[in-house]
């Protein structure tokens, strides 16, 4: 391989990837999204406590405790809080005030109406693909 | 083999052991994590598993960084046969780079959090790490001198340094609330980020595997061959666009997942091309197993082959819908950040600390048993997590699921095979660890003597 055609490879790769992430950044999948200060402070609380290392979202974080995507539609508020005063074996007992419960809800009903992460929702193709059926 | 020169900076040796120090401490806490899955409620009155993982997690992350950067300074100073450009800058940047890794372990124990899964830190800390990376750049490029007609292993160094360094950033947009008030955006940039990070320490890792393997074999040519950058750019191809395949699941652009799915599906050239050469490549490694180091490239070139195929197998998004989400991700990841990435990184090390066997190898046995311990008991792990993977993944299938609970209880005898194993790897390692110190020391003395 000549110096030229290595320069040449490199180059169109790079401002492939370049064009890529800009692209990618600038059109991002979801428009329109009502995110409240409310969610946005249940998002940081969720960060805080770093609940990513036993939950998972859309199938992403740590395996000690169960995928909560859908936590909301599936238990429903009162249960959620209920986990989150007491905690149980595993999982800590959270001393939210009222505000910080809310915040915490508010953002996993963001989460749940993002989509719907069960594998069980989704169809697979012979080409090897997976589609989502609503 | 070529002699290390006298003009070389040690401060990369620092580096490889602060590395070293994180490997033996990141596993201690994984094993509190494996002992967690076991035991309901072990320790979880001060050290509960949202501190434990992050300190395993980032411990043995810290590992792979500084022992890649600290590898790839003293391979780099041995290529060129000149010292570093500003030795005081790579002793700013490991002092920038520990100063923050022991405050963000600290952190973590007191339950400081703030940031996202890998980098569970407060996003402050962000910044000296950042600006470690830059001086590294900096020092790397201007060390170097000219890039022109360079073997491969300096452009996946250049490319692993300078990726690095992109994606790190890239992994801080969700600071930004244009990127960050969407949870399926977020996360698409997140992995994206994470699925290039990935590739960018393996770059600065498989630079000097082939530097090492150049030395090793006398033979440069290698290093220039069009088979060397044909792998190189396919590599570098899936370091850019195959970062789709962690999430098949989420609801984002479609785009994303078809790019990655046929981007991903190349890699099975590479499969092809080590299966093909297995029986050179076997005669091959027979001639230098004599080279304590070069064990451990071995060991690594299985798995190589063992996590291709797990992840060419996870790729396929119709496979991976099942996947996703359990153990076998973990299998995956760790099989990889252990089996190869550490595993290469303790061959580098051992080869720097006896300058490429040109001092004898103190505690070989040690060395060499310890090595059969691990590799050995990661086998164990790595099918064990698997197994635990594809229960968990049968249950997420099932029409009417059983308690989330109940099904780990049902996993339980795969976790005591997967911590006891974890143990015995733990233990392999630190054997392994502990005689490439015992090298260190001898050479440090015999250094003094002289
Ligand atoms: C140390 C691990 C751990 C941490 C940290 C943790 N959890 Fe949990 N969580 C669990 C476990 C284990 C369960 C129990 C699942 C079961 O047995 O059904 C659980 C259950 C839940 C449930 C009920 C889920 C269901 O479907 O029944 C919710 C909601 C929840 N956690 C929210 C959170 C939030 C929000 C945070 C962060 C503020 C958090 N958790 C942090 C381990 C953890
Ligand atoms: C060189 C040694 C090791 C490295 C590099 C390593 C690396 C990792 C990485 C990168 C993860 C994150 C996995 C993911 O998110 O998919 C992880 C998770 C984990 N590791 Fe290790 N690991 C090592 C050794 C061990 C050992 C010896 C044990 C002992 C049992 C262990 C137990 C765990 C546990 C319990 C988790 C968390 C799994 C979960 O998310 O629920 N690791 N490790």
């Amino acid at each position: 391989m000549t110096e030229f055609n290595k320069v040449l490879i490199a180059t169109s790769l790079t401002t492939a990837f370049l064009c890529y992430s800009f692209y990618l950044y600038s059109s991002l999948p979801v428009h329109e999204t009502a995110f409240t200060t409310t969610m946005d402070r249940g998002k940081d609380l969720w960060q805080e406590h770093n609940c990513t290392a036993c939950h998972q979202v859309y199938g992403l974080g740590g395996f000690l405790g169960p995928d909560l995507t859908n936590v909301y539609t599936q238990r429903g508020p009162e249960y959620i809080t209920a986990f989150l005063r007491n905690g149980n074996l595993t999982m800590p007992a959270y001393h939210m005030n009222d505000q910080d419960i809310q915040a915490m809800l508010a953002y996993l009903k963001h989460i749940d109406q993002s989509g719907i992460s069960d594998p069980r929702s989704f169809k697979t193709n012979y080409d090897g693909t997976i589609e989502q059926q609503q | 083999m070529a002699p290390s020169n006298s003009n070389s900076s040690s401060i990369p040796k620092y580096f490889l052991l602060t590395g070293l120090f994180l490997l033996v401490i990141g596993m201690f806490y994984g094993v509190l994590g494996g002992f967690q899955y076991l035991i309901q409620g072990f320790l979880k009155s001060w050290l509960s598993f949202d501190k434990v993982r992050p300190l395993h997690v980032s411990s043995v992350v810290f590992w792979i960084i500084l022992g890649a950067s600290g590898s790839a300074l003293t391979y780099m100073q041995e290529h060129t046969g000149k010292g570093l450009r500003w030795p005081v800058l790579a002793y700013a940047q490991f002092v920038v780079f520990v100063v923050s890794i022991f405050a963000i372990l600290f952190s973590y124990v007191f339950g400081m959090f703030g940031g996202r899964e890998y980098w569970e830190f407060n996003p402050w800390f962000a910044l000296p790490i950042t600006i470690g990376w830059i001086m590294f750049v900096i020092n790397f490029i201007a060390s170097i001198g000219s890039l022109r007609n360079q073997p491969v292993y300096v452009w996946q160094w250049l490319t692993g340094v300078v990726f690095f360094l992109f994606t790190f950033l890239e992994s801080y947009l969700w600071i930004i609330p244009y990127f960050r008030d969407n949870v399926i955006n977020d996360m698409t940039v997140q992995w994206k980020a994470y699925g290039s990070m990935v590739g960018a320490w393996n770059m600065l890792i498989y630079g000097c595997s082939m530097f090492l393997l150049t030395k090793i074999s006398g033979d440069q040519s290698i290093a220039h061959s069009r088979m060397a950058f044909a792998l190189y750019f396919t590599g570098l191809f899936n370091l850019m666009f195959n970062w789709g395949h962690h999430i098949y699941t989420l609801p984002t652009h479609d785009f994303i997942k078809h790019v990655s799915y046929i981007v991903s599906m190349t890699e099975l050239a590479i499969l092809g091309r080590i299966l093909w050469l297995w029986r050179s490549s076997l005669r091959e490694a027979r001639k230098h197993l004599h080279f304590t180091p070069y064990r451990l490239v071995v060991a690594a070139d299985l798995w190589v082959l063992l996590t291709l195929a797990l992840a060419i197998v996870m790729s396929v998004p119709a496979i991976n819908v099942y996947t996703h989400g359990t153990h076998v991700t973990v299998a995956h990841t760790m099989g990889a950040t252990i089996g190869i990435n550490s595993f290469l990184l303790l061959a580098f090390v051992a080869d720097i600390l006896t300058r490429g066997g040109q001092v004898p190898f103190v505690s070989e046995r040690l060395f060499r048993r310890g090595l059969l311990l691990a590799n050995g008991s990661l086998l164990i792990f790595w099918i064990s997590l698997i197994v635990a993977g594809i229960l968990k993944a049968r249950w997420q299938v099932m029409e009417t699921r059983t308690a989330f609970s109940l099904m780990m209880l049902q996993l339980r005898p795969v976790f005591i095979v997967f911590t006891l194993s974890g143990i015995v790897l733990m233990t392999g390692l630190c054997m392994v660890v502990y005689s490439l110190f015992r090298n260190y020391t001898s050479t440090f003395s015999s250094d003094k003597l002289s």
